[in-house]
């Protein structure tokens, strides 16, 4: 908490059954790049299994990212969504509930209305401003 | 109850606000600062009533808890890595006092070199300090452990600290399900602490002054006799919370599928929770391995240490941390409490997961196997730093 904005790798496991394997994960089904600078500096599909997904927080198409083609990619400007609702500011907009927009119209894993009812419930400020940017970003993933 | 998804940090400070601590003396450290942030903001939205002391250094924080527990408050702090270690004469002094403080502590690497990632090193060398330690494996248990810690240390024939521990990042900053307990089953299964005596300006009492050779062994002795009582009492307290709560954590050391084990591995911490998994995929396999889950480092689990002995002739021990000049602190531990049994199981320490190395099941799978090929052919090594690039093992 001393250092925001350093770059950081984190997980998360999803199961109906208690999670208890406390490792990191090698074989991601997806994978979200927060910003698309991390993209030269750590290889992000590193043991992304067959048919895994990657989206990427970007203004520009998923053709020009320089990946392989046999990967699958998203692309939403989820920095450009975040300072449209006026989330953080624009040197440092708040981009997590856009990104959680564009993953869940990636994943399909949970219903848009599932992660508007968990936004307006858990985000503490501004709920329908971070709500709106999830629909954003839903609508606005390519 | 509510079901809360949060990080064992979220559980620490949601502990101390269960256990109504009244106050808390604390100086942030990585990665332990959210504890501090998460019960700064409770104090400062009106949810937790409690004196929040800012302090300038960890070695402050543990002599205003001290200060705060002999005046008969209950006090809480946390730090990690080097906040403990600078804590470390407060520590002791803390148990001199027989004031039953508690902390939570991140098991985090000392430098140099610099590291902010899991490692036992920080709390091990606090072995001699007088505390209760109690290595956690899930943010449930975290939670549930500051509890049930207050209720053990606080007992008037305890009267001991207690020292509840989290690995850096794996339970700290890891979000999980956590049963919150309503606040009223907490305090009726935890009164407010009431000492025997205390500082009080209407009835003076000296605490902690200088006695004559002729006094001071007994003293230490009575601290002695406290801790040893710890065994019965915590897992009296145990039987008593999991009654109410419905949880249980088994004890002093907790044995998972250990019965039948042809070999087994001690591990404590999160690292525990990623064995029971690769035990279970063993098993089904057909391949007998166990978990011993060594929860309390003190008290020392000395009669679960020889039963496991009398029951499976091959153990291997997981060290997160090393002892320079001599080996695994916890193997070293476990070598000493079988002294006594008469058939001596194969043993064999493992160092591994210093600074924050991922520990997979795969890993731990090639230990189990590594563990019953010993079994059949005998020590390979006494010590292996597991995967070291350079050196011995791996």
């Amino acid at each position: 908490m001393e250092r925001r904005g350093a770059p950081v790798t984190a997980y998360t496991k999803i199961d109906d059954k208690k999670i208890r394997i406390k490792s990191s994960i090698y074989e991601p089904d997806f994978v979200i790049v927060m910003d698309q600078s991390l993209i030269k500096a750590v290889n992000v599909v590193a043991g992304l299994k067959d048919g895994g997904k990657v989206l990427v927080n970007t203004t520009k198409p998923p053709g020009e990212l320089g990946f392989e083609p046999d990967i699958t990619i998203y692309a939403v400007d989820a920095t450009g969504i975040a300072i449209n609702n006026r989330l953080g500011s624009k040197a440092a907009p708040i981009v997590n509930s856009a990104i959680l927009g564009g993953f869940v119209k990636m994943s399909g894993i949970v219903s848009l209305d599932s992660l508007i009812e968990s936004v307006k419930k858990n985000v503490p400020v501004k709920q329908e401003e971070n709500a709106q940017a999830a629909r954003d970003a839903y609508e606005g993933v390519v | 109850m509510v079901k809360m998804v949060i990080s064992g940090n979220s559980a620490s400070a949601y502990g101390s606000k269960l256990a109504r601590a009244e106050v808390i003396a604390a100086y942030p450290i990585t990665p332990q600062t959210s504890i501090i942030e998460k019960i700064a903001s409770l104090v400062a939205n009106g949810e937790f009533e409690t004196q929040f002391v800012k302090v300038e250094s960890e070695h402050s924080a543990m002599a205003a808890c001290i200060s705060a527990s002999l005046t008969g408050a209950r006090t809480y702090t946390a730090s990690s890595s080097h906040g403990l270690l600078l804590m470390h004469e407060m520590l002791i002094w803390a148990s001199g006092a027989r004031t039953p403080v508690v902390m939570s502590n991140i098991n985090r690497a000392n430098g140099p070199p610099w590291s902010v990632w899991a490692d036992q090193h920080d709390t091990m060398a606090q072995r001699d300090t007088g505390w209760m330690q109690i290595y956690c494996e899930s943010n449930q248990e975290v939670l549930d452990s500051i509890l049930m810690a207050y209720k053990v240390g606080e007992s008037r024939d305890i009267m001991l600290p207690s020292m509840i521990i989290e690995d850096a990042f794996i339970l700290s900053h890891t979000v999980e399900p956590v049963d919150m307990p309503d606040q009223s089953a907490v305090d009726d299964f935890l009164p407010a602490y009431d000492p025997e005596m205390k500082l009080d300006v209407d009835d003076p009492h000296g605490f902690g002054s200088l006695v004559m050779p002729e006094w001071y062994m007994e003293f230490r002795y009575k601290i002695a006799e406290a801790m040893d009582k710890t065994r019965d009492k915590l897992r009296d307290v145990q039987k008593d919370f999991e009654s109410r709560f419905g949880r249980s954590y088994g004890g002093l050391m907790e044995f998972y599928e250990c019965e039948d084990a042809e070999a087994v591995l001690v591990i404590s911490g999160s690292v525990a929770s990623t064995a029971k998994e690769v035990v279970d995929r063993m098993r089904s396999a057909g391949k007998k391995v166990g978990l011993a889950r060594l929860r309390y480092f003190r008290p020392f689990p000395v009669d679960e240490v020889r039963w496991l002995a009398k029951n499976v002739n091959c153990i291997g021990i997981v060290d997160r941390s090393y002892c320079f000049g001599h080996g695994g602190p916890m193997a070293a531990e476990i070598y000493g409490a079988l002294m006594p049994v008469a058939d001596k199981p194969i043993v064999k320490n493992f160092i591994a997961g210093l600074g924050g190395r991922d520990l997979t099941p795969e890993v731990l799978e090639r230990l189990y196997e590594n563990m019953l090929a010993i079994r059949s052919g005998g020590v390979d090594m006494e010590i292996e730093w597991v995967d070291v690039k350079d050196g011995r093992g791996g």
